[in-house]
């Protein structure tokens, strides 16, 4: 049992302008305290410090090498962070693995596809489903009633996680013969299954159309609704960004140049001349 | 019930044995005539092939299923059959009864001894599996198949050190470190494992016995039983989904060291109780049966049966069992008829050569049908089922 930390601030803090209004005065369900990483000298994000409401759509940019999937993969436990912590729905995650982290209520989704291609579309999902509903492996291996029950609870759940994308039918599917963007939608549901409070989602829209987008924009708002879960997001398709996302944060070098919602970002000097260099002086980098 | 596929697969991969099991059975008893009987060499290869199915079967739950390669399987078969001697001849020497004649005798027949120590050389191959899993799975890859192997050279050279012999009605154990220690053996005692001079099995006779083979068989369908039901079921998928995708695996939550443990000492039982019954068929093994090179052994037998083909691994364990007997009449170049048969199966399993001769048959009509008839096979199966008939849609669904 981890404890409560006794100091956990309330969201508006310390992002006052990016929290939802709706989500003011609730404990926020990420909220990191000076995260940073070194890779042997390179600091790779530095004093990286948010709050995610429960029920908020954030998005995090940054041009290319900027430190957004470190930052997932920091959030994640992927790294161990070497300062800074991150608290999840207030509780410390300090020591904690990857496994533990998902356990704690975070899910995330991977820019570089990763599903498991020999399995079925609804293992996939099953396997998402692993920690909600449980059976031990003996009750398995001699098939018990709990294993028949579980299966079937499985088979129910995962067939109607696969109906938000519309997916029930491809069940059967081995998922790494699915088409590009399916795949990327079956990563958001595995990720669902896990019964997260805030979902990671690195660069949902990539390589999909501009309709696919706009589906999956609804599908993200959708998401955020029926489950009332945060989600996190980092996309290059700014279409989709300033369309759902009700707060911002940009990063450049590791650290944060601003936060705000899509109108202060798209007018804030500093994110244009991060992302299109200053008007003023020759760029010599 | 739903017959899916998964399922499906298991029952043709249970039939197969249990229809091979049952040729067997027929060829023993002479049903087909004394052109089918089995010759005494024949005879003497049933219950080898049950113990290298069962290891094979295991070896692809580790290497296959759960993606991790092993070369130590053969210390973990060795484990088993020191300690199933061991443990038979504890039963046959200390558990005793009177009999309706007042003589004395075992308390349990030979056939229920063979049962008990092939549980408890399960049981002890398992802890084993334990002790050394814990240390090894932290690696991966090449490390881990470097350390598995180091692990079955030292169970090697500690299963040639001990001594065990009977006294009275119980069994003492030393270790041989030098010859010194060995003057703890009374002269003249009865030896169980004398060090390097491996087993010496008084229990078993070791003419073929049709009881041994039943209790093989038994342990087949167990080890099918188990492996393909944990494959099938919550556990077994988490093992897969580790194999597939570590990151990922740990992203939904799944406790990697777990089910890699689980998939290794599983396996390791299961070498164990092969083991048992392997040494428990032989009047005499020894530590150097069990070297590296039967943890290769068996490795072949996963690879040319296809790595995570749990039928593939019983076809194969039979195949390169029956083979070297088969060439016997080849005699200096056995080995090497059998060396070539094995590469040209590897080639030909993977050559596009096959795979574009199977395409050009398919050009030509008849076969086309029948391949394609085969193929809806199990779906008009699943169609005229009765409990399928009932609900009317999932016939249809096809």
């Amino acid at each position: 049992m981890k404890k409560r930390l006794v100091d956990t601030k309330m969201v508006p803090l310390p992002s006052v302008s990016i929290v939802p209004e709706r989500d003011v005065g609730k404990r926020p369900v990420l909220e990191t305290r000076h995260l940073g990483i070194e890779f042997g000298g390179l600091k790779a994000v530095e004093d990286f410090n948010i709050a995610v409401g429960p029920t908020e759509i954030c998005g995090l940019i940054g041009p290319n090498g900027a430190g957004k999937t470190t930052v997932f993969n920091l959030l994640t436990k992927v790294y161990q962070p070497t300062s800074g912590t991150v608290l999840i729905d207030g509780k410390d995650t300090s020591g904690m693995t990857t496994e533990q982290a998902n356990r704690m209520g975070i899910a995330r989704t991977f820019q570089n596809i990763r599903l498991f291609g020999n399995m079925t579309v609804e293992d996939n999902v099953r396997i998402g489903l692993h920690n909600q509903i449980r059976y031990g492996m003996l009750q398995g291996i001699f098939r018990a009633p709990a294993y028949w029950k579980a299966e079937k609870q499985m088979h129910q759940r995962s067939l109607e996680l696969l109906s938000i994308f519309g997916m029930q039918d491809m069940a059967d599917v081995k998922a790494g013969s699915l088409p590009y963007g399916a795949q990327r939608r079956l990563e958001i549901v595995r990720a669902l299954a896990t019964n997260p409070k805030l979902l990671l989602l690195d660069e949902p829209a990539a390589g999909m159309n501009p309709h696919e987008t706009e589906e999956l924009m609804q599908n993200i708002i959708k998401i955020r609704d029926e489950f009332q879960i945060a989600v996190m997001l980092i996309e290059h398709d700014m279409n989709l960004v300033m369309g759902i996302c009700e707060g911002i944060c940009v990063l450049n070098y590791g650290r944060i140049i601003a936060k705000g919602t899509a109108e202060e970002i798209q007018q804030n000097p500093v994110v244009i001349e991060a992302y299109l260099g200053s008007q003023g002086r020759e760029e010599n980098v | 019930m739903k017959i899916n596929k998964k399922l499906l697969n298991a029952l043709i991969t249970f039939a197969i044995v249990i229809v091979a099991f049952i040729l067997c059975e027929a060829a023993l008893e002479g049903w087909f005539g004394k052109g089918f009987a089995l010759k005494r060499a024949d005879k003497g290869l049933l219950v080898p092939i049950c113990v290298y199915i069962v290891l094979a079967v295991s070896l692809n739950l580790i290497v296959g299923i759960s993606g991790e390669l092993s070369l130590g399987h053969a210390g973990f078969m060795s484990i088993g059959a020191f300690s199933g001697v061991v443990v038979a001849t504890w039963l046959e020497k200390a558990l005793l009864t009177i009999d309706a004649a007042g003589k004395t005798v075992p308390f349990f027949s030979d056939t229920a001894i063979l049962v008990i120590a092939i549980i408890v050389a399960g049981a002890i191959a398992a802890v084993a599996g334990v002790i050394i899993g814990i240390p090894a799975l932290r690696l991966r890859g090449d490390y881990l198949a470097i350390v598995l192997l180091a692990f079955g050279e030292i169970i090697r050279n500690v299963m040639n050190c001990v001594l065990v012999w009977v006294e009275g009605s119980t069994l003492q154990f030393a270790l041989k470190i030098n010859e010194g220690s060995a003057a703890a053996v009374p002269g003249g005692a009865q030896m169980v494992i004398n060090g390097a001079q491996g087993t010496n099995n008084k229990v078993m006779s070791v003419a073929f016995n049709n009881e041994r083979f039943i209790v093989g068989f038994v342990l087949v369908i167990f080890t099918l039983f188990v492996v393909l039901n944990l494959i099938n079921s919550r556990s077994g998928r988490a093992i897969m989904a580790i194999r597939d995708n570590r990151i990922a695996a740990e992203s939904v939550g799944l406790n990697v060291m777990k089910y890699k443990m689980m998939a290794f000492v599983i396996g390791a039982a299961l070498a164990g109780m092969a083991g048992c019954l392997y040494g428990l068929n032989m009047k005499t093994v020894t530590a150097v049966d069990f070297d590296y090179n039967m943890s290769i052994e068996i490795l072949v037998i996963v690879v040319l049966g296809g790595i995570g083909s749990i039928r593939g691994s019983v076809i194969a364990a039979v195949l390169l069992k029956v083979l070297p007997e088969k060439l016997r009449f080849l005699n200096d170049y056995r080995m090497f008829a059998y060396a070539v048969v094995l590469i040209v199966v590897m080639l030909a399993t993977n050559s596009p050569i096959l795979k574009n001769l199977w395409a050009l048959l398919m050009r030509i009509r008849p076969l086309r049908v029948a391949a394609e008839w085969l193929q809806a096979l199990p779906g008009r199966i699943k169609a005229a089922l009765p409990w399928n008939k009932k609900n009317g849609k999932a016939g249809e669904a096809q």
